[in-house]
């Protein structure tokens, strides 16, 4: 890492050291201000949120925008759709990837390249451009507005994600220890479940965290297939929250604060694994 | 794909003997469910797609022939020619903007130093973010009565209304969002690409007397293309679907490609075929650009170590 940065004298290398912080510094404020900003709209009274919006606190802070959102039985209901839509999609996705994605790492076949190329064609493939055949398939399976529709949907994106994650992380492990299980009799299947699963916990719990992230955070899918509050997810409930909360923009806030939180802490504690999750795919190129 | 083996020798006769090996059947079995789904839930609607498209079709389903009526009368559509003109105009500048930004951020950060940890977490926030509610934050803070980037910019006197109510403003923001939201992104991105560069390759260059310049554009450029193409690629077509981002920040006003076909599968019944004809447009047109991406700037996409 070193020797990309260019050197020059005492004086001007801890001139440049300064400059850096403040650039360094500049970035992290300008990547979080928003979020500290809205969190301040959530907890003011209403009287400081309309007085003048650099206005800094004249009363304490107050938990009225929260005890409203979550006194919203659809708002509550919105968050457990949205936990059932991404805790089935990822569940799903770690499924049929593991297994895919152990037999592009480890296994030898012929058609590997088409297989993962027409895998990774699905990350470029517009998802807009199949909502209206898949609406009317739907319809006609009578799935819609049924967690099942956005699941499929969802399911369907998440997949190569999950594969490429996953055989990445696979690549990794020592093979060995499967070549040795399989001398003592195992078979793939059996070599795969004892022997590479538990190994590759860490990388599948990664894999768990992007794709649980990606299907809670969709959009499209959710607002095309489901009409009514009893399956939105809260993608699609909070935007709507300009309507029916037309001029309570503390309420908004709040909302707005609830459903990014829990990915904002899941983020800090996981980052590095984050980091390295999403970067696997690019480099390799 | 028996067509595409190579007419070489071939071990152990082709497809038959890729079943008959206990391994590779194995292998293919592990692969197939994964393939059927992207095979039944992504491709066969597209074809659908295509055929809808060419029909009278409705939301109840298709029609009688129609050829390329639909098409024609789509382009002819001024919500469509709309949508088209923000969509391009929305992905050029916010993929330029994401690439410049990101690449500095990603050049500066290279290096060991003080408090890396926080500034790769404080990356990841914006990029956490549900887009959707990414914008209703942004909506708050551009409101007339109690946003603060509103109030400030009416201080300044950049702006003669609401930025809310002016549809040029609302694009222009929407891209300063998705600016902000993916260029964090791009710069982890970058910066992998960045760390596989060997530090002696500079020294090198450096020994032979290369400027900070020289460097970038002969060495770091060069090395970096590979992971900035794929970079480029995917917030390209990524930008040129937007969707969640107009919808949310401009409480449905702003037109993109996207929110055409919507408009037509859950607005406008009228819509439906030409909603099926944008999809099409879509998927081509973002195929292309890939094509464009893989074969003209000679992006690699093989997966193999």
């Amino acid at each position: 890492m070193a020797g990309a940065t260019a050197r020059g004298g005492e004086g001007s290398r801890s001139f440049n050291m300064i400059l850096f912080y403040v650039f360094l510094i500049g970035f992290v404020l300008v990547s979080i201000a928003p979020l500290i900003w809205i969190f301040k709209m959530s907890i003011v009274t209403r009287a400081d949120l309309f007085a003048s919006p650099a206005a800094t606190l004249t009363a304490a802070p107050i938990a009225g925008s929260y005890e409203t959102i979550f006194g919203d039985a659809s708002f509550r209901r919105a968050l457990l759709n949205s936990t059932i839509i991404a805790g089935v999609t990822t569940v799903i996705c770690l499924f049929f990837g593991s297994l895919a994605a152990y037999s592009i790492a480890r296994l030898r076949f012929s058609f590997k390249s088409s297989v993962m190329t027409l895998i990774l064609a699905i990350s470029f493939f517009p998802g807009v451009a199949i909502i209206a055949p898949l609406f009317l398939q739907f319809s006609a399976f009578g799935i819609i507005d049924t967690y099942v529709s956005v699941i499929i949907a969802n399911t369907v994106f998440a997949l190569p994600l999950t594969v490429w994650l996953l055989v990445a992380f696979f690549k990794e492990l020592p093979k060995d220890l499967e070549e040795a299980a399989k001398i003592d009799g195992a078979t793939t299947i059996q070599a795969f479940q004892k022997v590479i699963v538990p190994l590759a916990a860490p990388g599948v719990f990664t894999c768990a965290i992007l794709t649980f992230i990606h299907a809670w955070n969709e959009f499209l899918f959710a607002n095309t297939f489901l009409f009514t509050p009893a399956t939105q997810p809260v993608t699609v409930v909070i935007p709507n929250f300009a309507t029916t909360y037309t001029t309570d923009y503390g309420a908004q806030a709040a909302a707005a604060v609830v459903v990014t939180v829990p990915l904002v802490i899941l983020v800090l504690i996981f980052q590095r694994r984050i980091v390295s999750g999403l970067t696997a795919g690019a480099v390799k190129g | 794909m028996a067509t595409a083996t190579q007419p070489q020798k071939k071990k152990r006769g082709g497809i038959i003997g890729e079943f008959k090996n206990p391994e590779r059947r194995t292998a293919y079995l592990m692969v197939l469910p994964t393939l059927l789904i992207i095979l039944t839930i992504a491709f066969f609607p597209i074809l659908y797609a295509v055929v809808l498209s060419m029909t009278s079709s409705t939301v109840t389903g298709i029609g009688s022939f129609a050829g390329v009526s639909n098409y024609v009368a789509m382009f002819q559509n001024p919500a469509f020619i709309e949508g088209l003109y923000n969509t391009v105009v929305f992905t050029v500048i916010s993929v330029f903007f994401e690439f410049i930004i990101g690449l500095a951020i990603a050049l500066a950060i290279n290096r060991a130093f003080r408090g890396r940890g926080l500034v790769r977490a404080a990356v990841l926030v914006p990029w956490a973010f549900p887009t959707v509610i990414s914008a209703v934050m942004w909506r708050l803070m551009f409101q007339d009565q109690v946003g603060v980037i509103n109030y400030v910019a009416n201080a300044l006197g950049v702006i003669s209304q609401p930025i809310l109510s002016d549809r040029t403003l609302l694009l222009i923001s929407a891209i300063g969002v998705d600016v902000w939201k993916t260029t964090p992104f791009m710069a982890l991105l970058l910066l992998a690409g960045l760390q596989t560069i060997p530090g002696e390759v500079y020294e090198a260059a450096k020994v032979d007397g290369a400027s900070v310049v020289q460097r970038f554009f002969s060495i770091t450029m060069p090395l970096l293309k590979p992971a900035l193409l794929v970079a480029l690629l995917f917030r390209t077509l990524e930008s040129y679907r937007v969707f969640d981002l107009f919808w949310a920040m401009s409480n449905r006003e702003l037109e993109s490609l996207s929110t055409f076909v919507y408009t037509g599968v859950r607005i406008s019944q009228l819509q439906f075929a030409q909603g099926n004809a944008a999809s099409v447009f879509i998927f081509l047109t973002a195929f292309l650009l890939a094509l464009v991406f893989i074969k003209g700037f000679g992006m690699q996409t093989s997966t193999e170590d």
